[in-house]
């Protein structure tokens, strides 16, 4: 069981990156279904640097800069250019994987070094990781994984908290309310949708700088759109996303442990994607004015046409 | 800067712009192959030969151009009417599911009987892989971009399930594969290329003619334009959306059984090859018009194979083609801002 959970809590972790860079996107107002090629993007960014420089902090700022430039190119489409923001986060899905998989081919089969691996191996935290069943899943364990619980505090407190994260939620709810206060609505996008971009793009690194870690193609295996799912499913809430990210991360390696009862790993398989529905359809269902969508959602602002 | 909407747009300037936009994405492409140390150039000359060189290969482009085609309607279908379906892959998926169990079934019935009746069965696995997430959408406003991809996944994980499980082949010494099909649930050839481009031909030409001259298709884009008009009107939006969806996937689930019965002959997870994503690409290029398909769809046919060609020729990876196709769709999309608005300086005055 506690083995169980510890794997359970490295599997969220990917998700809960992206789920929370895409929280940040959405609350801006722009709905941006290209996580999946962020965190590709991400992925190989962090890997190659990573693998070519043997600096554990190259490697996460190679992954932060990359999935932020990322972020960046949908903005510029969108935002500066108001392209339809459905098409475009579809293509950045799609440039996410053929670019990953290009400059991937340098990289296949490739391990990170021993010393590498070291710099992100668990780490206790005194007494807390002595809890009972769940102090080794939540305090014995590497700098991403305390490092997503954090920003998913951290983002927590930002948006109910200050008043820059009120901005933020005024921008994604009421342009055109925002603006005439006086906040630069552009700009908030622009920033925040760069801010989630890197997030997935950290979230994609997980995977191939600590949990692979060796570069596999498509390493992310639809994780991103489970985010974008996830996103939904706790309600634009960057705490319930600990916990939304945990059931999914559950879910995808429930299958591997109950293979032994001789089920089809195949259907196994289907289990996240099949929940991801379930889940949104019931999220769907009970909609309600706290926990629905930011009103402004994937609508463009012209301020001309104000 | 700021800027106005145009309305001095001419669709030879239109043309204009897209044309530069698509050259700059080359652009950008050949920065690469630069960087990987080649001559732009002689890439892309190999490209296009390699593409359509020769007869051979022309007819190896034009059997990746045909499901190309035929998804990228289904696709458009869907697109008009704002839903925005990215399953297509899982539809292709299941359409061949559909059409591969009656092939392997019934694989003793006359060509005449059973080609229809795969062509049925594709139809209606697509359709019913589509009519989940419309149902879902129409009742709960469910997102249907999500619900379509995750029933990708689910479709590819099915068909893996059956290869290695209750489909595998007994003949196949425990190789994981499924039966081939019989040869009276082959499609036939015509020029060298399956029948399939007649096929789609012929789904182009009714899906135009459907959209612009009968009642039904002006109901789709008006839903499409407004669904508050359409109620105001007095349509039943619900049931338009669920019609339209189905079709979309049910003709999704056709190129699925034209690839299981043209070209592969049996059934594999891989049956699909990443079509339903691309043609979402081409859809979204040709502007959601029916007849531009075409022309676009033999283009990035050509781009896939004359891609798998420079593999070989340069050692350049597959994946550069995909990589050129997004880089297109970018700029292209990019460039849509220009044809709607242009910028003007704006005097210097007001400090907000």
């Amino acid at each position: 069981m506690e083995g169980f959970l510890v794997a359970l809590v490295i599997a969220s972790t990917p998700l809960l990156f992206a789920t929370l860079g895409e929280i940040m996107t959405e609350k801006a107002g722009l709905l941006n279904l290209g996580v999946e090629g962020m965190m590709l993007i991400g992925a190989v960014a962090g890997f190659g640097a990573g693998y070519t420089t043997n600096s554990p902090v190259i490697a996460v700022i190679a992954a932060i800069v990359a999935g932020g430039f990322s972020g960046l190119l949908f903005g510029f489409l969108t935002i500066s250019l108001r392209a339809n923001q459905v098409v475009s986060g579809l293509t950045l899905t799609i440039f996410g994987a053929g670019f990953s998989s290009f400059l991937g081919t340098n990289f296949i089969g490739l391990k990170m070094s021993e010393s590498f691996i070291t710099s992100f191996e668990p780490f206790k935290i005194p007494l807390l990781s002595s809890i009972p069943i769940i102090g080794n899943a939540l305090f014995n364990q590497d700098l991403f994984v305390y490092g997503g619980m954090i920003v998913a505090i951290l983002l927590g407190v930002y948006l109910y908290r200050t008043r820059k994260g009120l901005n933020l939620v005024a921008v994604g709810e009421n342009p055109s309310a925002a603006d005439a206060s006086g906040i630069n609505v552009d700009l908030y996008k622009y920033v925040h949708l760069t801010l989630g971009g890197a997030l997935c793009g950290l979230g994609g690194a997980y995977l191939s700088v600590v949990d692979v870690p060796q570069w596999q193609d498509n390493i992310t295996a639809g994780r991103g759109w489970i985010a974008i799912a996830l996103v939904i499913f706790v309600a634009w809430n960057p705490i319930k996303a600990i916990f939304g990210a945990y059931l999914f991360g559950g879910l995808s390696i429930i299958g591997f442990r109950l293979q032994q009862y001789g089920i089809s790993q195949s259907l196994l398989d289907t289990l996240p994607y099949l929940v991801t529905i379930i889940v949104l359809v019931i999220s769907s269902t009970r909609n309600s004015k706290d926990n629905g969508p930011p009103k402004g959602l994937s609508v463009p602002y012209f301020r001309e046409e104000r | 800067m700021r800027m106005i909407k145009r309305t001095d747009m001419t669709p030879s300037k239109a043309i204009l712009i897209r044309t530069i936009a698509i050259s700059l994405s080359i652009l950008i492409a050949s920065l690469f192959i630069v960087i990987m140390g080649h001559n732009p150039l002689s890439v892309f000359v190999s490209m296009i030969v390699g593409a359509f060189g020769t007869a051979y290969r022309i007819q190896d482009t034009l059997t990746i151009a045909i499901p190309l085609v035929v998804t990228s309607i289904g696709i458009m279908i869907a697109f008009k009417m704002k839903f925005w379906n990215i399953g297509a892959e899982g539809q292709i998926l299941m359409g061949a599911f559909m059409a591969s169990y009656v092939a392997l079934n019934y694989g003793d019935l006359p060509k005449i009987v059973l080609l229809p009746l795969m062509f049925i069965a594709g139809f209606v696995g697509g359709g019913f892989w589509a009519l989940i997430p419309a149902v879902l959408k129409v009742q709960f406003g469910t997102n249907e971009t999500i619900i379509t991809l995750m029933l990708n996944y689910i479709a590819i994980n099915w068909i893996t399930y059956l290869q290695y499980g209750p489909w595998k082949d007994p003949g196949s010494m425990g190789f994981p594969r499924i039966a081939e099909f019989s040869d009276n649930a082959l499609l036939p050839k015509l020029f060298g290329v399956h029948v399939g481009w007649i096929i789609a031909i012929i789904i182009v030409i009714i899906i135009s003619f459907i959209l612009a001259k009968t009642k039904n298709g002006y109901k789709l884009s008006v839903v499409g334009e407004s669904v508050d008009t359409a109620r105001y009107a007095g349509m039943n939006v619900k049931r338009i959306i669920i019609t339209s969806i189905v079709v979309s996937g049910g003709i999704c689930g056709l190129v699925g059984m034209m690839e299981v019965s043209g070209v592969n002959r049996t059934l594999t997870a891989g049956v699909s090859a990443g079509y339903g994503y691309t043609a979402i690409i081409t859809t979204w290029l040709s502007g959601l018009k029916a007849t531009v398909i075409i022309p676009v769809s033999i283009l990035f046919a050509g781009m896939i194979k004359g891609g798998s060609f420079i593999q070989t020729a340069f050692q350049i990876p597959q994946s550069a083609a995909d990589l050129l196709q997004a880089l297109i769709l970018f700029f292209v999309i990019g460039s849509e801002f220009f044809i709607q608005y242009r910028l003007v300086k704006s005097e210097k005055k007001e400090v907000a």
